[in-house]
């Protein structure tokens, strides 16, 4: 693995505990002093806790990331680890450190709360943040200066899914007429369900929810839920759902002898290693609507055969994406900047242009409120253990199939 | 909503809790002998399902025939952290052995995401997707499996205490404490074998919860949570109201989540106990406190 | 009235109190913005902590659902503010009261119907998660997807919104971490003091003794819960934003009594310490981590886990009474 850790030896750290008080540190401050030499890189990522599955899979992305970029023409980057430990706290705590500790630039963190108060304190020190993964559309909203999302917000998410969703129905000659709506209720399922209700009608779908039904996060049986959509008797399923829940939810499929038209997904799970490689043939048919990367394009099948090489098994995914493209926007916008000062650094992510890159849609730029509105979303599906994009066309490299083969008869 | 899918949902939540009455079996008699608050439970119950995911991927062993060898090391495991770590906090007041157990949890779970990390694991059995048909009804096999090794598991542990003399040992231990040492009971000794049994019934458990659900390193505090809930039920010191109670919580859930939604079914099973605690907090089953 | 608080203190005491005191006040100014940011929390576990000890080191009381009431203070202010725009110092208003409110049920509930000990402890486990899952589905607060409050501006500190630099922010929770001891101090040596302490070595005896139990116990709590929630309207507006599924969640109830505990129930500096003594610990230990290269998540957590089982075994009351008697510094009054 190609990072350095800088090691703490410039700064020595006293506490002594006596009467119950810690006694005060002394620091030179070293906030993001413009240096020469690699541009340091603080990533930031819940690697322990409830997040810690997805926080070490978006870690694959940084680790092949320096190669790549070498052979871009690109500057060096040194990257500084974080782990948010899933929480709030922690998270704020860490980017302070890091930066107090020279980052001059930070990345992170897929959890909208986490990554929210890491933004707090990149935009107080002037050193720039590049989200990687977080849908929360008040990231972009808040008017910070030092703050770039490349990633799609929520409704952005959304609307994208059912533009594809469409162009599905379309190539396959059919459409659902109702759908049961399943999701996960936490912060990202809930997001979606606001979204759904309010962009739904703009979109003229096909379909209609004939029922909503909300499951708790902690849920390890789902047996109940699934029931109740089947009860419901709909055409298709749409799920926003998360890796674990996207098996129970298949098991009890199996299990209750049920097999929808199609499982529409808006979320993570169903695209999954894992659900690959437990479901087996049970695996096939469910389509997910979500952030991609573009098999045309060349940069991703670059990506894609470093990420082979490095973890043979692993299908590349979102989390290994974006997070890899968070740093080739780190890369590229030092190469304009010339300089690691952490302004300079942010002037020159602001003027992102990059078209040669590994996701869906236009390339990298971001607007006035640092959102990346060129990403687009594609629609995946799963076919023999790995997936395919059926839409949007451009993206495309396989054609869309449908019904979903009945579970009862794969063996 | 038609009367079969209740009818499913309710039979599907009995399974479960039969299941789940097991797990709190075993803190019901840890809580109920040794009145150690076992804040560590659910931690344990995942270190059981683990070996049971382990055995299965490596041996193709099925867990409900793993039950046992996995019974067997939770009962050590328990065994030697009740003498070794456990015992000099009896007579400590609750906030301390809160502490104690918690910091135990801690470990446990860390140390899970170490070894294993932190995807989720699963047993897929042969018959891991197989349900049986009865007219409407369809239950899920695994389940129905999981619940006769619950109900097995129980009944010889009924037997143990009813007619073994270590059994008597050990309720007398719970009934009377001072009464134990007089009589000349190795009261220490039978503690440490108490919260043996209890880990054991817990590594079964979890061997058999294994065909339920899948497992992650961070489940086990919910699970402690739910045996606290299902233990104060159905009573304290009783081992029919442990699984009395596992059977309430699981039919709770699975209708509350059913007519309800199912994101706020928790709720019904927290409202049962705040009810319990208040107008009946022997429990259901439960003697009144001496 | 300084004088009636120092009261009893040996002289040393004093001294290294107005030391530590004047330690924390300038801190700001040489320290670096990441200790800012430790210290902060240290400071937040520290007022949590001593509000819990209220309850449990005065009263004897112990309550693990503790978050429901810093939660309950949080969005209570933060619906206020991004409703209404009502600053945090009016929120505050409210908030004390409703959460006041709320442990007085949980404590009527509880005391009414002879609910005690591991039992009280597990209602209050209840009442925390009932709130954890009913907020999460309160569309007024945006349930499960969160309460965002608009974070404006960083350019000056308003003291009245609380918006600004993390420095402000830093003295307010001094401020209130020192109040708040001051509180305890004044409530230990005052007539409800005594009367918790009867209650808590032998609640029998109290009421034999004509001590009005229940009314004191009622007390206990609600004072407790009212402090609580003060720290949760200032998580609100430091961290800005707030989800159910965190906000209440039994962790961040551990996490409270945790420093309490460590430190010495029951005694007025016993969670200050044990705050201090947890955060450094932790930040301690990532940063050796860190240095020696092991990227192992989770390890860290193992080794604290350790650490505490070391401290709860070795030093069962907590560091504060073993630590303020080997230095001397231990009050004369028992």
């Amino acid at each position: 693995m190609n990072r350095k850790i800088r090691s703490n030896s410039a700064r020595v750290t006293r506490r002594t505990f006596t009467l119950g008080v810690g006694a005060a540190a002394l620091a030179a401050p070293s906030i993001g002093r413009a240096q020469g030499g690699p541009l340091k890189v603080g990533v930031l990522l819940p690697r322990s806790g409830f997040e810690a599955g997805i926080g070490q899979d978006c870690q694959r992305g940084v680790a092949i990331a320096a190669p790549i970029l070498k052979s871009l023409g690109l500057p060096e980057l040194s990257i500084m680890d974080g782990d948010t430990e899933s929480s709030v706290e922690t998270a704020r705590a860490r980017a302070a450190k890091m930066i107090s500790d020279g980052a001059q630039c930070l990345i992170g963190a897929f959890d909208s709360g986490q990554t929210l108060a890491i933004a707090q304190v990149a935009e107080q020190n002037g050193v720039p943040l590049i989200v990687n993964i977080a849908a929360a559309p008040q990231l972009t909203e808040q008017g910070y200066k030092f703050v770039f999302r490349n990633f799609p917000t929520a409704g952005m998410i959304l609307s994208d899914a059912f533009t594809d969703q469409k162009e599905v129905f379309a190539a396959v000659g059919h459409s659902p007429k109702t759908v049961v709506f399943l999701h996960v209720n936490d912060t990202f399922g809930t997001a979606m369900s606001k979204g759904i209700n309010f962009l739904m009608p703009k979109f003229d779908m096909p379909y209609k929810i004939v029922d909503e039904i909300a499951y708790d996060p902690a849920a390890r049986d789902l047996s109940v839920e699934v029931t109740k959509a089947k009860a419901s008797n709909p055409d298709a399923l749409l799920v926003v759902s998360r890796l674990n829940d996207a098996m129970l939810i298949t098991r009890e499929l199996v299990k209750q002898r049920w097999t929808p038209q199609a499982v529409l997904s808006m979320g993570p799970g169903w695209y999954e290693d894992e659900y690959f490689k437990t479901l087996g043939k049970l695996s096939d048919g469910p389509l997910s609507f979500v952030p991609w990367f573009d098999p045309n394009k060349k940069l991703a099948q670059t990506l894609e055969a470093a990420l082979a090489k490095a973890y043979p098994g692993v299908n590349l995914n979102t989390n290994h994406v974006y997070t890899f493209e968070a740093l080739l926007v780190a890369a590229d916008a030092y190469k304009r900047a010339g300089s690691t000062d952490p302004k300079a650094v942010a002037e020159a992510i602001r003027t992102t242009n990059i078209t040669d890159n590994v996701s869906i849609g236009g390339g990298i730029a971001f607007d006035a409120k640092g959102q990346n509105t060129k990403v687009k979303d594609g629609a995946i599906q799963n076919r023999s253990g790995k997936p395919v994009v059926v839409a949007p066309q451009a993206a495309a490299n396989a054609k869309p199939e449908w019904p979903l083969k009945p579970y009862q008869s794969r063996t | 909503m038609p009367f079969d899918v209740y009818l499913n949902v309710a039979v599907s939540g009995l399974l479960t809790g039969l299941v789940y009455g097991l797990m709190a079996l075993g803190l019901s008699v840890i809580f109920g002998v040794i009145r150690v608050v076992n804040f560590a439970h659910g931690e344990m119950m995942s270190i059981a399902m683990f070996l049971a995911v382990v055995l299965f991927s490596a041996f193709h062993l099925d867990p409900l025939i793993m039950m046992v060898p996995i019974a067997a090391v939770l009962f050590a495991f328990g065994y030697a952290l009740q003498s070794g770590l456990i015992n000099p906090f009896i007579t400590r007041p609750e906030h301390s052995q809160f502490l104690l157990l918690v910091a135990v949890g801690i470990i446990i779970v860390n140390v899970l995401l170490i070894v294993f990390g932190p995807d989720a694991r699963t047993v897929q059995t042969a018959y891991g997707f197989d349900s049986f048909q009865i007219g409407p009804l369809i239950v899920d096999a695994a389940k129905v499996y999981a619940g006769a090794a619950a109900v097995l598991f129980a009944a010889l542990l009924f037997a143990f205490f009813r007619f073994t003399r270590v059994g008597a040992a050990i309720r007398a231990c719970a009934d009377n404490h001072t009464g134990a040492l007089v009589v000349g009971l190795n009261v220490e000794r039978l503690y440490a074998l108490t919260f043996g049994i209890g880990a054991a019934c817990v590594g079964a458990a979890g061997a058999m919860m294994t065909l339920i659900v899948d497992v992650t390193p961070m489940i086990g505090p919910t699970y402690t949570l739910l045996a606290f809930v299902i233990v104060i039920t159905g009573g304290l010191g009783s081992m029919a109201g442990a699984l009395l109670g596992g059977l309430l919580i699981g039919l709770t859930e699975a209708l509350a989540g059913l007519i309800f939604t199912p994101s706020a079914k928790s709720m019904f099973a927290f409202g049962i106990l705040v009810l319990v605690l208040l107008f009946r907090p022997q429990g259901l089953l439960g003697k009144r406190a001496a | 009235m300084a004088a009636r608080l120092l009261a009893g203190l040996p002289r040393r005491a004093v001294i290294a109190l107005a030391l530590v005191v004047g330690a924390l006040v300038v801190a700001p100014w040489i320290v670096n913005d990441y200790l800012i940011t430790v210290l902060i929390l240290i400071l937040y576990l520290a007022f949590t902590g001593q509000a819990w000890n209220i309850m449990m080191g005065f009263a004897g009381q112990l309550s693990l659902g503790h978050a429901l009431y810093a939660g309950l203070g949080a969005y209570i202010a933060a619906a206020l503010f991004t409703r209404y725009g009502v600053g945090p110092w009016v929120g505050v208003l409210l908030a004390m009261p409703v959460a006041a409110a709320c442990g007085a049920i949980i404590g009527f509930l509880a005391f009414r119907f002879g609910v005690a000990g591991v039992y009280f402890a597990i209602l209050t486990i209840a009442f925390a998660e009932f709130a954890r899952i009913g907020f999460d589905h309160l569309a007024i607060v945006n349930a499960a997807a969160g309460l965002f409050l608009p974070v404006a501006q960083y350019t000056h500190n308003d003291l009245w919104r609380l918006r600004g630099d993390p420095t402000m922010f830093y003295y307010v929770i001094l401020a209130a971490t020192l109040a708040v001891l001051a509180l305890c101090r004044i409530l230990r040596q005052s007539r409800i003091g005594y009367f918790w302490l009867a209650i808590r070595e032998d609640e029998e005896a109290a009421r034999a003794a004509g001590i009005a139990t229940f009314r004191y116990k009622m007390y206990a709590v609600m004072i407790s819960a009212a402090v609580t929630s003060f720290a949760g309207v200032f998580y609100a507006f430091f961290y800005n934003n707030l989800f159910p599924e965190q906000v209440f969640n039994i962790s961040q109830s551990i996490q409270m009594i945790l420093g309490p505990i460590i430190g010495g129930v029951g005694t007025l500096f016993g969670p200050i310490l044990g705050a201090f003594v947890l955060t450094g610990l932790a930040e301690s230990l990532t940063a050796a981590l860190t240095a020696c290269g092991v990227d192992l998540p989770g390890a860290e957590q193992v080794f604290y886990g350790v650490c505490l089982l070391f401290v709860v075994g070795a030093l069962p009351e907590g560091i504060w009474p073993w630590l303020s008697r080997r230095c001397g510094i231990a009050e004369r009054t028992a």
